[in-house]
């Protein structure tokens, strides 16, 4: 069964650990706005959510992109940027409708979260279990996918 | 089932793809009057510079993938439609019959009626043809001027500075973008353009190009000013490219009038891309908007209905997103707003940053940004969900960079909406 990461937004404290470590594992520099997984603060709340990438079944990403630079992990079923074909031309970041695809200005390339190739360094860096890579099949990211996918109606004009 | 694509584009292949998913069985066939495989034109800025062979930009990889699908691809131009034999005629004498037919024939560019417009000097920048003549003539050191800063001339500045030119951009609208973008965001358009040595002339227009000699040409601009170059690049806007079904039983508007299932008047023939005039999601009209994803979407759409599957669209927002030498700016829907609606803005012209939403009670239904890169999706989700942002839309009016945490807030189950 494929592993999907699984976020619990209550158990989020805010360090900030896995943005630090999706940084190291891609740029090899602790550099938190490099981050693929980003933590969103609401103040008023004093409450965290990170999000990142769901790995959507629409794959709007994908679809977008004029050069199949976008294509799917086999054995992870992440979708994943080729940067030896990635253009630049940043539609995929206007057609990703969760706005977790991003075009990063020092690669002249978009990045998003590629699940590390089976070992999400973000899971592995968070100290309160707020993110886990699991095998279940109904996550919590995945009702978070699930609720953010109804929303849309191109959600059901699919092949 | 006999299935024929007319046009290569990312429309024509889209519909391939996915009519060979409802149908493993039925035959498929595109026919595109191009000389190389299928490619995007969106690829060509990048090809323009270098960093990317030709084949960087084919749509997908020509040796392998149109075969393992079993989908033809005939590299012919379609002269005729016979919408009543239900039969093309090809370039080449013979012709070819169908049962559903799709039109993907995109646009051309729109000549501006200027004098010397035939000269070798001046090129459209829409096809790799079109690129291998402005790569050739656009050197390093030599004088360009750009004729027209919409979107395509916008996108390939970039590119035209990069290859070490000396550029001149001349724009009839009062602002660079007028149709993407507002005027305080046309406005840092240009002035990061000029900061990089762009000589931009808005509000201006070209009178005449001529001959100069030694391979120059003069361009008369309308403020009294002339400029020699030795390219002029043409970019003043595109039309759907209808002609092959001009005089036929299909209806024309702006393009080939479409329903929601992108049939045309006649219920075997379908339309997709730049040619079809095709349903908006925002105002529900029918509109041509001549965009790469608008095209993906109308050519998965029209292959489904044509495979049997009723698959009504419910409309492609229109949206862009521009890189104007290093400077990125995005709009989507109604970014210039509906009437009674509110809207926001934060406004800093010195560091080349801009953000506006527009609202239509309480959802978002436009907005419009300039140096922002992260997230930027998520106003197109935002929209079209037409969530009801409910309190959210109070915190949006007062920061509207917190679109993110807005749409986290109102989508997921955080349990603080
Ligand atoms: C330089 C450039 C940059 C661009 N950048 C962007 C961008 O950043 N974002 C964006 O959204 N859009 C961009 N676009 C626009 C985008 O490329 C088009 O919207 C898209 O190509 C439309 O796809 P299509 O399949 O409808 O038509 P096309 O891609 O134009 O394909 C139609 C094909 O049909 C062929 N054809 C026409 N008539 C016949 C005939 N009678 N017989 C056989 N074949 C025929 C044509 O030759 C052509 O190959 C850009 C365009 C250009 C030129
Ligand atoms: S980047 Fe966006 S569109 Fe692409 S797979 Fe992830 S959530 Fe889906
Ligand atoms: S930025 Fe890269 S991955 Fe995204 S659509 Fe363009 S070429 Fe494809």
């Amino acid at each position: 069964m494929q592993k999907s990461l699984n976020i619990d937004p209550g158990k989020c404290t805010g360090c900030l650990q896995c943005e630090m470590a999706c940084s190291y594992e891609h740029t090899g520099t602790f550099n938190p706005s490099r981050s693929y997984i980003k933590v969103f603060t609401f103040h008023h709340e004093g409450r965290f959510a990170p999000y990142t990438c769901t790995q959507c079944d629409e794959a709007w990403c994908m679809r977008a992109c004029p050069v199949d630079a976008i294509g799917i992990d086999a054995s992870t079923g992440a979708k994943v940027v080729y940067e030896d074909k990635c253009v630049g031309c940043k539609v995929c970041t206007i057609a990703c409708p969760f706005g977790t695809i991003n075009y990063s200005q020092a690669t002249g390339k978009v990045v998003k979260c590629d699940l590390c190739g089976g070992d999400p360094q973000c899971a592995a860096a968070c100290p309160t279990d707020a993110i886990t890579y699991v095998d279940a099949d109904w996550t919590g990211y995945d009702r978070m996918m699930a609720s953010a996918a109804k929303s849309l109606p191109s959600a059901e004009a699919n092949a | 089932m006999q299935h024929l694509i007319i046009g290569a584009g990312p429309a024509g292949v889209v519909a391939a793809e996915t009519l060979r998913k409802c149908d493993p069985d039925c035959s498929i066939a595109i026919i595109g009057d191009e000389p190389e495989p299928p490619y995007s034109r969106m690829a060509i800025p990048y090809y323009l510079i270098d960093n990317i062979e030709e084949s960087g930009t084919y749509l997908r990889d020509p040796r392998a993938h149109f075969a393992s699908q079993n989908i033809e691809v005939v590299q012919q131009k379609v002269d005729a439609v016979d919408t009543a034999g239900k039969s093309v005629t090809l370039a080449d004498g013979s012709s070819r019959a169908y049962d559903k037919l799709l039109i993907a024939t995109g646009s051309n560019p729109i000549s501006p009626p200027i004098p010397g417009l035939d000269l070798p000097q001046v090129h459209s920048c829409w096809t790799l043809e079109d690129s291998r003549n402005i790569i050739r003539l656009a050197q390093p050191g030599s004088n360009v001027v750009l004729i027209g800063a919409g979107f395509i001339g916008c996108i390939i500045l970039e590119a035209l500075v990069k290859r070490g030119v000396n550029l001149a951009v001349v724009e009839m609208g009062n602002r660079m973008v007028p149709r993407m973008l507002d005027d305080k965001a046309g406005g840092l358009l240009e002035t990061w353009c000029k900061n990089e040595g762009i000589d931009v002339h808005t509000s201006c227009s070209v009178q005449s190009i001529a001959d100069a000699g030694n391979g120059q040409v003069e361009v008369e601009l309308s403020d009294g000013g002339k400029l020699s170059a030795a390219l002029v690049i043409t970019a003043t806007g595109v039309k759907a490219n209808t002609s092959l079904v001009e005089g036929t039983d299909i209806k024309l508007d702006q393009g080939i009038l479409v329903n929601r299932r992108m049939q045309s008047s006649n219920p075997d023939v379908y339309a997709a891309g730049d040619v079809a005039q095709g349903v908006d999601f925002s105002t529900g009209n029918f509109e041509v908007q001549a965009i790469q994803p608008t095209a993906t979407d109308h050519g998965r759409i029209a292959a489904l209905n044509m495979a049997g599957r009723d698959d009504e669209h419910h409309g492609t927002l229109n949206m862009n997103v521009l890189d104007t030498v290093g400077l990125i700016s995005c709009s989507f829907g109604l970014w210039m707003g509906v009437d009674g609606g509110d809207s926001t803005e934060l406004y800093n012209p010195d560091e080349f940053q801009y953000i506006n939403l527009q609202f239509d009670g309480n959802t978002l239904v436009g907005a419009s940004a300039v140096g922002k890169t992260q997230h930027v999706g998520v106003l197109r989700g935002l929209i079209e969900s037409k969530i009801d942002l409910a309190n959210w839309k109070d915190r949006l009016m007062a920061d509207p960079t917190a679109v993110m945490e807005a749409y986290l807030a109102s989508t997921q189950e955080l349990g603080y909406s």
